[in-house]
């Protein structure tokens, strides 16, 4: 039996590229978790700051997807 | 030989982007086509509109259910998004924005796993660009109208940097506040409306075809898949409320950074 796969390698590049913000973003709200853990009534002014800080990072993969499928 | 190649041996077409193109009234040709997300944002304005008047309708000190609810989801975009990211000072004239874009996003995002509606209108690209647009005009808008035009550039940068990096932080903070932050902000609700539905197309799809076409090992994988399916069902719903909640932060935060004095 002779199957055949179709698909884009762009979506294999865009997986890889993925993982710098994912771990981007996992140590954004570690760090977060940590600082609110230890101060809580800091919370409101670290919480723009994280949101900020995430936003940033995951507008890195957005691109990566964009690209991906632009390319 | 994998599964994934037998399947996509005997005639099974893998869900892709065609799936999200649904035309009711017109052709596929033509540039006025009525399509199925049109007409489920239009439903989920009618049901809005009529579930915030219900729930404020006959009110009273001692609230009913409608009005508890209604309340407790104004209180929560008002306290947890509004004073905390804006600042207690101007919060006020932006709560029917951000409660607006809170509410149509949030059930637009829910209708994707509602039976009979199953269709997310953020999954088609025109929606988010158009709430982004909103966003984008309004915290320019007030950005400017508070500092003027020289101020509200000067204030991109932050005081106190040593005068050779200021062209570079300029430059820096220009392309993150006109370009990236609106690119990033349609894109984050289109993409993980889109992702999250073609998850579940891939998953039900698989579980049908296998059940359906093939032998008693894959029957197997199919009953997993569809096992699958109805956990990820529940996993989108967390992520739609999730990406409901970030647009309208986003959006405060972004008002909120064009109103302050000094960074």
């Amino acid at each position: 039996m002779n199957g055949t796969l179709n698909g884009n390698l762009n979506l294999i590049g865009y997986g890889l590229s993925a993982i710098g913000p994912g771990v981007g973003i996992g140590l954004i709200f570690a760090a977060y978790i940590n600082g609110v853990a230890r101060q809580p009534e800091a919370r409101g002014m670290l919480q723009p700051i994280a949101f900020l800080g995430f936003a940033l990072a995951e507008a890195l993969a957005l691109f990566g997807l964009v690209l991906a499928f632009v390319l | 030989m994998s599964p994934l190649v037998l399947a996509a041996g005997e005639g099974f077409t893998p869900p892709g982007p065609e799936d999200f193109w649904w035309p009711i009234v017109g052709s596929d040709a033509s540039n006025w086509t009525l399509t199925r997300p049109a007409v489920v944002a239009l439903f989920s304005v009618a049901l809005i509109a009529w579930f915030f008047l219900a729930a404020t309708k006959r009110r009273s000190i001692i609230p009913g259910k409608l009005q508890f609810v209604g309340e407790g989801a104004y209180g929560f975009i008002r306290e947890g998004v509004g004073r905390d990211l804006i600042g207690s000072k101007d919060f006020r004239r932006f709560m029917p924005l951000l409660f607006t874009q809170f509410t149509f996003i949030l059930v637009n995002n829910v209708f994707g796993i509602i039976p009979l509606i199953q269709f997310p209108t953020m999954s088609r690209i025109a929606f988010p660009i158009g709430l982004t647009v909103l966003t984008y005009v309004v915290y320019h808008t007030v950005g400017f109208r508070k500092k003027g035009f020289v101020g509200y550039l000067k204030d991109l940068v932050p005081p106190g940097l040593p005068t050779w990096i200021v062209p570079f932080i300029f430059l820096l903070e220009f392309v993150d506040k006109f370009i990236t932050r609106p690119l990033t902000l349609s894109l984050r609700l289109f993409a993980n409306m889109f992702a999250g539905h073609l998850l579940l197309l891939v998953f039900i799809l698989g579980a049908e075809h296998m059940i359906l076409d093939l032998g008693p090992a894959l029957k197997v994988a199919g009953i997993l898949s569809g096992v699958l399916a109805v956990v990820m069902t529940f996993f989108e719903l967390l992520v739609e409320v999730l990406q409901a909640y970030i647009f309208t932060l986003l959006t405060a935060l972004y008002i909120g950074g064009a109103l302050a004095e000094e960074h």
